[in-house]
């Protein structure tokens, strides 16, 4: 086990801010266009995170124009440049899927975001 | 000449451990899976030559073994090529002029990042399985109009009155796995000759800690 480790070490992010479920992050995702590269931003509420180590991934869910948006991420992939920490979120449990069927209000008391 | 590289004259495979699998990131920072094999270092026990074999390979062991456990018949192999005693052995195909002679190491170090390679191990024992999941057959079909029990069922294994038998090799349930696999054109994604570790892209077959021969394929 000890050598999996060691090459799992070499992919690991070390300014991984910490966060949790119900938590607002903002994502900086790099998105290549032709050979240009540029940042795109992804905020919205963390819902979940799963995995361990290199494999370790979390989703965050946003309200754009209307329409509820979720993407998945891996916490260590290189193409996240940055993951900034908005805003502290409470929640009883650690996978909040319920706020898919609520109003975005209900979302906010919910989480005392 | 399938297996030379130019200029270097060495082995074509490898012996190694499985050691489990994990995901890497690739340049472009896709996830890829990864099977993680402890590759190495194997010493050469024997070159076996046209003349006095009458086929070219070079014969070679992997990981340490402790000397008590070891008969005497091997004990006189290992003194007379003057390696420690080890554990597994097995021959790879060599070519004219290999220049290894009993004794020699060889390391992961043989292999470059994208390099394919074949691996051959054991795969995981299954145990006593039916014909579904051994033989992928589709099993009876319903499980109403009183056919619940034939669900998993193989049908029928040969005709009544002609041939009057079950033919030879019909498939049916057994034993199944703990067999030799060996799983073609997997690529080399990275080499860490340090710490004796060969990452190949996708699944091997075995178990953690199974071993396994990884031959690596022309270039």
């Amino acid at each position: 086990m000890d050598k999996l480790k060691l090459v799992e070490a070499t992919q690991l992010k070390t300014d991984v801010p910490k966060f949790k479920s119900g938590d607002v992050v903002n994502v900086h995702v790099k998105v290549k266009e032709g050979d240009k590269e540029r940042i795109q931003e992804f905020q919205g509420i963390v819902m979940g995170q799963r995995g361990s180590g290199v494999n370790a991934t979390f989703t965050v869910r946003k309200i754009s124009d209307g329409v509820g948006v979720e993407r998945i991420f891996p916490v260590h992939s290189p193409r996240i440049a940055k993951i900034e920490k908005v805003k502290d979120g409470k929640t009883r449990r650690s996978k909040i899927y319920y706020v898919r069927n609520l109003a975005t209000k209900a979302v906010a008391q919910k989480t005392n975001a | 000449m399938r297996y030379r590289r130019k200029g270097v004259k060495t082995v074509s495979g490898i012996l190694g451990k499985k050691i489990g699998m994990t995901s890497l990131f690739d340049e472009n920072g896709e996830v890829i899976p990864c099977t993680v094999i402890e590759a190495g270092p194997c010493y050469v026990t024997q070159v076996r030559t046209k003349e006095k074999d009458g086929y070219e390979a070079v014969q070679i062991g992997f990981e340490e073994k402790k000397e008590r456990l070891i008969n005497k018949p091997l004990k006189g192999h290992f003194a007379k090529a003057a390696t420690k005693m080890l554990r597994l052995m097995r021959e790879f195909k060599g070519f004219n002029g290999t220049q290894l002679k009993a004794g020699d190491e060889i390391k992961v170090d043989m292999f470059i990042p994208g390099d394919i390679v074949d691996v051959s191990g054991k795969s995981k024992g299954r145990g006593f399985q039916g014909v579904v999941k051994r033989h992928h057959f589709g099993g009876v079909g319903m499980t109403t109009h009183g056919a619940s029990d034939r669900v998993r069922a193989p049908g029928s294994i040969g005709g009544s009155s002609y041939p009057s038998r079950v033919f030879k090799g019909t498939r049916m349930g057994g034993r199944m796995g703990f067999q030799r696999v060996t799983v073609k054109n997997l690529k080399v994604v990275k080499v860490i000759p340090e710490s004796n570790i060969l990452i190949i892209r996708g699944s091997v077959p075995g178990a953690i800690n199974g071993y396994l021969e990884i031959e690596k394929k022309h270039h």
